[in-house]
């Protein structure tokens, strides 16, 4: 689908949600602001544009911009086989309505964003930790994240790992 | 003139409890079907016809760790996993034997981070290290040959699970 056409239906349904519109290397991108997000990518799903898959959650750390986080949800449409990237900027702490009610795909790839980013997505069924264990602490894709972790020179003892299994 | 003619009748061969049993041991250290990263697909290939390591009694690949004799730790150890490795090894009946393959297992290799174990002897007691990343199915047959040389040397009574009181 044209990046025009997807502006337009856009606009028709929330009106200034777009906040920058670009196209690189043949993929269209568009930077929704957060108060019409949700809506935003309903209309991305339903009939109009036909964005029928989520492939890809990525969470990106700006630090020390503010707001510090970008959200990037990578869409594919089935029919013509077209993509498009919506951009989402978050800050620390700032909630985002979570989209696995629209796509099921994003179920894990928003508990993989929380996981290593810590970008709490509200509405989400199933919020727990995917790749790292349940008392892990810290968000380890941040950048203020030290890269060995806590507690890197003593012994590691595997009972302090606890797991949801 | 074999072997086979010598032994025709009744014939008494004479040698130690130790040496017999280890002799049994050495050669036919059965490894657990395991492996975590990388280093595992040169485990797997040291089992194929090219490096064979049926030679030396291993073939037999346990899919249970109870009926293991060894178990080749192959791969990167995420604190993640350590507690199912932990647990495997746990299972595993006496004696048993520890092989730390590869940079990772022996050390952390270059995953100096957050969510890799610095060394699987952190957790479980290792025998034989093996150095290389990965190293290459000769390398695993000769760490096996070290495990067999030093099971030959071991004392029955002497193990380490015996004096623990562990092996009944
Ligand atoms: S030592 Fe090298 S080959 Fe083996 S698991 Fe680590 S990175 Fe992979």
């Amino acid at each position: 689908m044209e990046l025009n056409a997807i502006v337009n239906a856009i606009s028709e349904k929330c009106p200034g949600s777009i906040l920058k519109q670009t196209e690189n290397h043949g993929i269209n991108e568009i930077t929704v602001s957060a108060q019409c997000f949700y809506e935003v990518m309903q209309t991305l799903q339903g009939d109009g544009c036909g964005f029928d898959m989520l492939t890809d959650v990525v969470g990106i750390d700006r630090m020390p911009r503010a707001p510090r986080f970008d959200l990037l949800y990578v869409l594919l449409s089935m029919k013509d086989f077209s993509r498009l990237i919506v951009r989402l900027e978050a800050g620390e702490g700032q909630e985002v309505p979570s989209v696995s009610s629209i796509w099921h795909s994003a179920n894990w790839g928003e508990r993989e964003v929380f996981d290593l980013m810590g970008i709490n997505f509200s509405n989400h069924p199933d919020l727990r930790r995917i790749l790292t264990w349940e008392n892990f602490d810290g968000h380890p894709l941040r950048k203020d994240f030290p890269l060995e972790g806590k507690d890197f020179d003593k012994p590691f003892d595997t009972k302090t790992v606890k797991d949801y299994c | 003139m074999g072997l086979e003619n010598q032994l025709v009748g009744d014939n008494v061969l004479v040698t130690s409890m130790t040496k017999l049993v280890n002799w049994g041991r050495a050669n036919s250290v059965w490894p657990c079907t395991f492996g975590l990263a990388c280093c595992a697909l040169e485990m797997i290939a040291s089992t194929l016809a090219n490096f064979d390591i049926s030679r030396f009694g291993s073939e037999v690949f346990r899919p249970s760790p109870r009926q293991s004799d060894l178990i080749i730790i192959a791969g990167t150890l995420t604190k993640k996993m350590s507690v199912m490795v932990k647990r495997i090894y746990d299972q595993m009946a006496d004696p048993k034997w520890v092989i730390a393959m590869g940079a990772c297992a022996s050390c952390g290799g270059v995953f100096k981070s957050y969510s890799v174990v610095q060394g699987v002897d952190q957790i479980i007691p290792v025998d034989v290290y093996i150095p290389g990343c990965p190293p290459r199915p000769e390398a695993v047959l000769a760490g096996l040959m070290k495990i067999q040389e030093k099971i030959l040397t071991e004392k029955l009574g002497q193990r380490p699970d015996v004096l623990s009181g562990t092996l009944q």
